[in-house]
């Protein structure tokens, strides 16, 4: 049974939440920016990371997209125990997508992998991406992400005995990618699970607060950024702002690994549906 | 901070590694599928000392809305066509392969524009015209009146490369750290 209204909420969250995140980084986001900005020594990286700043305040004044490519919509939903999954709910996804992309306007990015086809609105066999989790609350969640940083991104299905190489793992991934990803970069990094669960764990991981970091975090993005790739692949000592690890138990021969590269417009909104 | 005006000329064989510049004047967007017709079918502009912008923009009809760089190292294969045509510029991000640092010797310099900037870039930037809309937003080429673009030149006409210099520091750190 379809319900129109709550397609309909769905869409206009979606449309909300894709729209915030496109003009407006989160405040962990742009606070760890700054204090990136505010600790670099390198003279043509300390510009690089000020004309990000001014590229910040300058998409929020004119209400337009922080970078011409918008993404694809990656979306997290949750859903209360009195709200059951039904068509409904990805048909006002998909229909807040569309109307996101005329609206604010997004670029179509969606295409056929085959025919390389645009569809025009965002929306395509499988996109947007939506991960449905139970919560207290109906919410939706949007991370558009870039091509840029998603190209450079890299999983390894590690050996048992290779604890102690994840770092290297890491750092590798960055050495690999250099200027590419459009650094500084977030490096959401996935541990554990089985190969498809280490990837989906990495993206999450960009979720987390990126304006602190556990030991074990700073470790890894110590170890990126003695690289000194720096904004833009130019140099500097900025390379990483954040590392964020999310794990998952895994069987006892298997060490999955995934790197998912995010750009330094860690782009994401939640939004309440009002229903 | 040296200014550059379209058509460029010999005034790009003066430029060095890591010099900030700014351009104003007419520069040409082009991704991979527009390198890939202008190579079936001719360029549809004036080569002779013009500007490509790696760049996929967000249009809404007549208006710019935003136009930031996109990786240009994807276009390695494709680029050597238009230097050899007189393209005297490219912009972009992340820089290029080695390749093209030897096709721009004594010809031409990769002028980078701080990634994901495209508010700040579309700020000082007109639309003009279009060729290959067919293509798509992202992948048409966009004709582009710029106003002062903020640049810094990454690789030089003289085989100076600041995005090697940089991954070859790296390469040195990582092998040092994790004792390879």
């Amino acid at each position: 049974m379809v319900n129109p209204a709550l397609s309909g909420a769905l869409a206009d969250a979606t449309e909300r939440a894709l729209a915030e995140a496109a003009i407006r980084l989160p405040a962990d986001v742009l606070a760890t920016l700054r204090r990136a900005a505010a600790a670099e020594s390198d003279e043509i990286a300390r510009s690089e990371l000020a004309t990000i700043l001014k590229n910040i305040a300058l998409a929020e004044e004119r209400q337009v997209p922080i970078c011409q490519d918008t993404g694809v919509p990656v979306v997290y939903l949750t859903l209360p125990p009195d709200v059951p999954l039904t068509p409904a709910i990805y048909d006002g996804i998909r229909e807040g997508v569309r109307r996101a992309t005329a609206r604010i306007p997004l670029r179509p990015n969606v295409v056929d992998p085959i025919t390389r086809k645009n569809t025009g609105n965002n929306t395509g066999v499988g996109m947007p991406a939506i991960h449905v989790t139970a919560g207290d609350r109906l919410t939706v969640t949007v991370l558009p992400k870039g091509a840029g940083s998603e190209n450079t991104s890299r999983i390894g299905m590690l050996l048992p005995s290779q604890v102690a190489e994840i770092p290297r793992f890491v750092a590798e991934t960055m050495l690999i990618a250099g200027g590419r990803p459009c650094p500084p970069v977030f490096l959401g990094v996935g541990i554990g699970g089985t190969f498809d669960m280490a990837a989906a764990l990495a993206k999450e991981a960009l979720l987390l607060p990126v304006d602190t970091m556990d030991e074990y975090e700073q470790e890894i993005c110590d170890a990126v950024n003695a690289l000194g790739i720096g904004p833009m692949g130019l140099g500097g000592d900025t390379t990483a702002l954040a590392v964020k690890v999310k794990r998952a138990d895994c069987h006892t021969a298997s060490l999955p690994v995934a790197v998912n590269v995010q750009c330094w417009a860690c782009r994401r909104a939640t939004v309440e549906v009002e229903r | 901070m040296i200014d550059l005006t379209t058509p460029l000329g010999d005034e790009v064989l003066d430029l060095r590694a890591g010099d900030r510049v700014t351009l104003s004047g007419t520069v040409c967007t082009a991704r991979d599928e527009a390198h890939l017709r202008m190579i079936e079918e001719g360029i549809p502009f004036d080569p002779e000392g013009a500007v490509i912008y790696h760049c996929g923009p967000v249009v809404q009809g007549d208006r710019l809305v935003v136009a930031g760089p996109t990786t240009s190292a994807r276009m390695n294969a494709l680029t050597g066509f238009l230097i050899d045509a007189g393209v005297r510029a490219l912009i972009g991000k992340g820089g290029m392969g080695p390749g093209v640092v030897e096709q721009l010797r004594e010809r031409g310099v990769y002028l980078a524009l701080t990634g994901g900037c495209a508010a700040l870039a579309a700020a000082r930037m007109e639309l003009h015209g279009v060729y290959f809309e067919d293509l798509g937003m992202a992948e048409a080429i966009w004709v582009i009146e710029a106003d002062h673009l903020p640049l810094t030149v990454g690789i030089d006409a003289h085989g100076v490369d600041l995005f090697e210099a940089v991954r070859k520091k790296a390469k040195t750190q990582f092998y040092q750290r994790f004792n390879i």
